[in-house]
């Protein structure tokens, strides 16, 4: 008896060292083909006199850049100057992917909706935006924008201080004035008023079973004291107008119609994935529970809430993650309308210094860790909505 | 597609083995035909005609190199190249040379690669404005927008002047050449900024050339020359040398309608020399004793090149680029 176990867990142990020797050799063999690949690389880069290395970075860039979110000037290093590139790509990625899941999560409804009409638009929005190339959306909504608007000098202006026109839009900017930082300051403890009762709400509604309107109440709380607030300081928010001086708006806020451009045309074609994948969920839902929800009594706006959303979340949610990542990767589309994004800025200093390498690394670097992180972050969402299996 | 083909560019780096491009002139003879590496579209020095057939001063000069090394014009690969690509598409062995209007910069020339051959073009770099908004000096473009291409010299001495000149100017960066044109044509800059020839190249393309005003002011010097891989000298001394014929014919008087008539018969001792009727010019670096006369009949010499794509089309004048006897700065060094 005690002699058969011992052949079998020597027979096992016989596979798991198989095991382990085949998969140290593939690492071996893997590791050594990208040591060979780095050296030979280098000794070809030697060879033929390119320079390598990182150094570059902290030379002066010298390089112009239209669009930035920090201040920067052609005496910054290439280093700052990607950074800045780096920004203009998160930036137009966060706007886009919140931006897209507001108007994905409308047509996901509207495809399911049982209005006629509105069913067929979105399906026709669906489908057209599904199947032309995002680079042609891209430059169809970059010409649309500079093509139809006037130049500044007769600007459309829609209220006073707000001005349209084909050298993008520019809104008053909210300058700090005296009485800010008190301003801020009760703007804080408003909200930890407002979060600390919507937690008390809550707490109540365990204890007791009475429903007190957290969300509402808190609102109302943070509206009232900011708004006190506000008034007391004696207004803290100036603005900045712009004004057309010489050839170009000056002072207040621009957005430059190729931000505006890339935006929309993201959002236009992500929004169409994130639609199909709003509309699987909803559709995964066997109707049987709503109609029993239904049967209940329970009010539509809570069978919405309670019964539908969290079962149509665990279908959405993994798709819609690699729609994000898609985005990102697809911001980098606008080099082709003149949107300083970093692989824009990449490709400027590739052409001033010859270092393609290293550039194509640093972008490799950056879309990773982006994507990474917005992985890792959808996960962790993900898992919130997974059924917990006992 | 450029990251496509840098990422080729770069895998060639990675995976060749060293040294394998001191031969190009072999390999060039071997695969029968010369890769040549040239602008997406510039008229004049390098754009597809209406049948499809590469034109322009930069084609030429693969035409005439074409020429030398394998006795036939048309023995020409053309690759379209992005001006990021343009060096690593040459110091990778993509191409065996490009001729796209590349600026001559110390840092090119020293670190990234490659070797520049001889300038074919002396230009600078210029502004086009509309007539109507009344500009008629560089330095009145304070606060104004700017197209220009991305990855190109064009980009630096644009940041440079705003600098020296202590105003702002706001750029709108593209990667082609045909993206910036059209973003200023529409209105979208109030100025567009490259070398001033193709500047003049592209208001000949535009709806109404009258609206619109290259100014006189130059930004910068901008040599452009053909280049090839570091570290092949007798392909970089067949570039350089066959530019220089080029040069030479149209001192001496040589054209392709004269030119077998010259090697016959001219008494020229510099004209027999050129020509291989006397001497051995072309073996000095690997080449037909006769390797100048075939490259002249076919695509003329440096005054016939210029003619045919610069000044009856676009109209431009020879300025800079005449004979250093006749007011210019082209001076071919001497062939013997």
């Amino acid at each position: 008896m005690s002699s058969i176990p011992k052949i079998k867990s020597k027979s096992l142990s016989g596979q798991v060292l198989w095991a382990v020797f085949a998969q140290g050799a593939v690492l071996v063999v893997v590791l050594s083909a990208a040591y060979f690949l780095f050296q030979n690389t280098q000794a070809n880069l030697d060879a033929k006199g390119i320079k390598s290395g990182f150094a570059f970075l902290g030379h002066e860039a010298g390089l112009p850049i239209g669009d930035s979110l920090i201040e920067y000037d052609p005496t910054k290093s290439y280093g700052y100057a990607f950074l800045v590139g780096i920004l203009n790509t998160l930036m137009v990625s966060a706007l886009a992917i919140i931006l897209s899941t507001i108007l994905g999560i409308l047509v996901g409804v509207a495809r399911v909706s049982s209005n006629w009409l509105l069913a067929r638009l979105a399906a026709i929005y669906v489908e057209t935006l599904r199947n032309i190339p995002l680079l042609l959306t891209l430059i169809f909504t970059y010409i649309i924008i500079i093509g139809s608007l006037p130049h500044p000098r007769d600007a459309i202006s829609l209220f006073d201080g707000y001005f349209l026109s084909n050298r993008g839009i520019y809104i008053p900017k909210p300058i700090a004035e005296d009485g800010f930082g008190i301003f801020i300051i009760a703007a804080i403890v408003a909200s930890v008023l407002a979060i600390s009762f919507g937690v008390w709400a809550r707490q109540y509604k365990r204890r007791t079973g009475r429903l007190v309107p957290g969300i509402w109440g808190g609102l109302a709380i943070f509206t009232v004291l900011t708004g006190l607030a506000f008034l007391a300081t004696g207004n803290p928010v100036g603005s900045e107008t712009p004004e057309f001086r010489g050839f170009n708006f000056s002072g207040g806020l621009g957005l430059k119609p190729e931000f505006v451009a890339l935006l929309t045309g993201l959002v236009l074609y992500t929004a169409a994935y994130i639609g199909e994948n709003v509309r699987s969920g909803i559709e995964s839902v066997h109707a049987g529970q709503i109609e029993a929800a239904n049967a209940l009594g329970v009010p539509s706006g809570v069978v919405t809430r309670l019964v539908m959303l969290p079962q149509a979340l665990r279908v959405t949610i993994p798709a819609t993650t690699n729609d994000y990542a898609s985005l990102v990767k697809n911001s980098s589309l606008a080099v082709a309308i003149g949107f300083p994004d970093m692989v824009s800025v990449g490709g400027t200093i590739i052409g001033q210094n010859g270092q393609a390498i290293e550039i194509i690394a640093m972008w490799m670097a950056v879309y990773l860790t982006i994507n990474m992180l917005i992985s890792f972050g959808m996960n962790l969402l993900n898992s919130r909505v997974q059924i917990v299996e006992r | 597609m450029k990251n496509v083909s840098l990422i080729s560019a770069i895998a060639l780096v990675a995976a060749t083995a060293g040294s394998a491009q001191a031969q190009t002139l072999e390999k060039v003879i071997s695969e029968g035909v010369l890769a040549c590496g040239v602008s997406e579209g510039v008229p004049g020095f390098s754009n597809p005609n209406s049948e499809g057939v590469w034109e322009g001063l930069d084609v030429d000069i693969c035409r005439a190199v074409a020429t030398a090394v394998l006795g036939d014009p048309d023995a020409v690969r053309f690759s379209p190249l992005t001006s990021s690509q343009k060096i690593l598409a040459v110091s990778s062995g993509q191409v065996d040379m490009t001729s796209r209007t590349t600026t001559w910069t110390m840092k090119r020339d020293s670190a990234e690669g490659v070797d520049f051959t001889q300038v074919v073009f002396y230009d600078g770099q210029g502004f086009m404005v509309r007539a109507e908004s009344g500009i008629t000096d560089a330095n009145q473009l304070d606060s104004a927008t700017v197209c220009v291409t991305t990855g190109t010299t064009t980009e630096l001495n644009l940041a440079d002047f705003a600098r020296a000149q202590n105003i702002t100017i706001e750029p709108v960066v593209f990667e082609g050449k045909r993206e910036a044109v059209a973003a200023y044509e529409s209105g979208r800059c109030d100025a567009l900024t490259t070398d001033a020839s193709q500047l003049g190249a592209f208001r000949t393309s535009f709806i109404d050339p009258e609206a619109h005003t290259i100014l006189d002011t130059l930004i910068s010097k901008e040599p452009l020359a053909p280049l090839v891989a570091h570290g092949d000298n007798q392909w970089k001394d067949i570039v350089t040398w066959t530019i220089f014929g080029l040069i030479s014919a149209e001192e001496l008087g040589i054209t392709s309608e004269n030119v077998a008539d010259l090697a016959a018969n001219s008494d020229n001792p510099d004209v027999q020399r050129l020509l291989g009727a006397s001497g051995d010019t072309g073996g000095f670096v690997g080449l037909e004793g006769s390797w100048m006369k075939d490259v002249i009949a076919s695509v003329g010499n440096y005054g016939e090149i210029f003619d045919r794509n610069l000044t009856q089309t676009l109209g431009l004048e020879r300025g800079l680029n005449a004979q250093w006897n006749d007011g210019g700065i082209l001076y071919a060094m001497p062939i013997r």
